[in-house]
């Protein structure tokens, strides 16, 4: 379990992370998201050490990072180990050695290390490219190599940079299934700093969104979509909807089962009202579809409307239009 | 052979730019093995004491890279002057092949230890800071990461280095040292002979072409 406290960071005069406080918990895949500068990359260096803090605490299996002497940072990085968004390689190297090298440092004797080595390339897809040198591999198995290299140690933990952000969508989501599959398959936590809301999208479970070295908001993935507080719409910078007609607007939140998603022509035929649809969308959250529907309704049918959704417990609100007016 | 060359020639070949020959082979490549053997030393206190280093130390880093600074900002022959009395001091002797080979030295290692320096610290920063992250040693990011990729550039340099030791044995020569370079200004220069000075010349090209191949070939091979 990481558990963060108070945590304070300043690169002088700069503070870049302010009383952050945050629980992840073994076996969860979190994200951290924000914009460029948002301090996520510096907090996510400050778990294993690249990046030491003022004040605050952070605790890895009750272990106090920043109380750790030179030796005691060296084993502990053996179990919060690393991937990065460039896959920074030994160049020389050939790809064998590349995963091989952090246990031929920590002198682990050969027959243990050629076992893993390609126990772990098979893991990650990459037995046939074993005798090749790194730079003769596409970016995204350049990453799966540096994948392998990172669990070379059996770390617990995983903490990845931007480590999907120099590849393509494609490759991207090949790689999170990666993460994902590790995840289950050997319980390892994976703490991910990311901007891009599609990766969180895809494998997080919990998310926290960082704004200029603060917290903002924290919580499980879906819960949040579902709730869309401002500071998440104002990061996602959602495209505002402009209707010509008079009437309210009405967001419907869409949760995975049928109820939700037959919810607009139950209503239009139960309370024989006609609805006009502005905007709709589904999205994939890890294994969950979830989405909404924006309607607009006439002034007059506004409160048969209110009191219809909240007897089928559907979650919804007005929606804010363009011009910031409430309607 | 002797039906197209004088004896003189012959005699020449044989007495002077032969044994010249072998000298500046000598010079250069004593120089260019002690020269990387101690310029790899002080590149390394220089590497470890630097504020970034393993164990920062301000009062030796600003000595020994003054140190470096100063013995490469003086030319060769005035360098090769200066350092008399020293070399005095360590051969006993202040003529000869012997005693050009101290100032060579000096001058290599501090031109060495600084290409070493800056090879290594060209190395990404990215792949240090992912070897820490593994929790490999400061030891070992310096000599298993940074002096194992930097190796190429290394090599590079040092053929570099190769070609400027090569400039530097021919004012060696006006210590007695004998070399091409001797040959070309006591044969060639000193007594108008433009025959000899074009072929010592010609035989300078040749040398610094091979030293190039030799360094491109394991450049590309290290790489």
């Amino acid at each position: 379990m990481i558990e963060i406290r108070g945590l304070k960071k300043a690169f002088g005069e700069l503070t870049v992370l302010e009383d952050i406080n945050l629980t992840i918990n073994d076996g969860e895949i979190y994200g951290l998201v924000g914009r460029s500068g948002a301090g996520k990359s510096t907090l996510l260096r400050c778990i294993n050490g690249l990046e030491k803090y003022e004040s605050g605490s952070i605790l890895v299996d009750n272990v106090e990072v920043k109380n750790l002497d030179r030796k005691g940072m060296r084993n502990f990085r053996k179990s919060v180990s690393m991937i990065f968004q460039h896959f920074p390689m030994l160049t020389r190297k050939t790809v064998y050695e590349n995963i091989a090298f952090p246990m031929r440092c920590w002198g682990y004797d050969k027959s243990t290390i050629d076992k893993r080595v390609k126990e772990l390339a098979e893991l990650v897809g990459i037995t046939d490219k074993l005798n090749q040198r790194p730079r003769e591999l596409s970016g995204g198995q350049q990453q799966r190599v540096a994948i392998a290299r990172a669990l070379t140690m059996e770390p617990k933990v995983l903490l990845s940079d931007e480590a999907t952000s120099a590849l393509d969508p494609v490759t991207t989501r090949s790689i999170l299934q990666l993460l994902r599959d590790i995840n289950e398959k050997l319980g390892i936590t994976i703490i991910i700093v990311t901007h891009q809301m599609s990766v969180i999208k895809d494998i997080c479970e919990k998310v926290t969104l960082l704004d200029h070295g603060k917290l903002v908001v924290s919580g499980p993935v879906d819960e949040l979509f579902m709730n869309q507080p401002e500071e998440l719409k104002t990061f996602l910078g959602e495209e505002q909807f402009h209707t010509e007609g008079e009437g309210i607007n009405i967001q419907i939140m869409m949760s995975d089962d049928n109820d939700s998603k037959k919810i607009l022509s139950k209503m239009s035929r139960e309370l024989d009202v006609d609805f006009v649809i502005i905007n709709s969308e589904m999205e994939r959250y890890r294994d969950k579809y979830l989405g909404y529907l924006i309607i607009n309704v006439e002034e007059k049918y506004k409160e048969r409307v209110e009191r219809y959704l909240n007897g089928q417990k559907i979650l919804w609100r007005y929606y804010e239009m363009a011009n910031g007016e409430e309607m | 052979m002797s039906k197209y060359l004088t004896q003189y020639q012959i005699n020449f070949w044989e007495r002077i730019l032969a044994p010249a020959f072998s000298a500046t082979i000598q010079m250069v490549l004593i120089t260019t093995i002690m020269g990387t053997l101690l310029g790899f030393l002080v590149a390394v206190v220089l590497l470890i004491t630097d504020k970034d280093g393993i164990r920062p130390n301000a009062v030796i880093y600003q000595i020994v890279d003054f140190i470096v600074n100063v013995i490469r900002s003086f030319p060769f022959l005035i360098l090769m002057v200066f350092l008399l009395p020293f070399t005095k001091m360590i051969v006993g002797t202040s003529i000869g092949v012997k005693a050009a080979s101290v100032p060579l030295v000096v001058s290599a290692t501090a031109f060495i230890a600084k290409l070493i320096v800056n090879a290594m610290q060209e190395v990404d920063h990215g792949l240090i800071e992912a070897m820490r992250s593994f929790g490999i040693s400061e030891a070992q990011v310096v000599f298993k990461v940074m002096f194992s990729e930097a190796l190429p550039s290394i090599i590079s340099g040092i053929i570099l280095a190769m070609v400027s030791i090569l400039g530097a044995t021919a004012m060696a020569g006006t210590m007695g040292a004998g070399g091409i370079g001797s040959v070309a200004i006591t044969y060639g220069y000193q007594k108008f002979n433009d025959t000899v000075m074009y072929l010592t010349a010609a035989i300078l090209v040749i040398f610094v072409e091979l030293i190039e191949m030799a360094g491109k070939w394991v450049y590309r091979r290290m790489k």
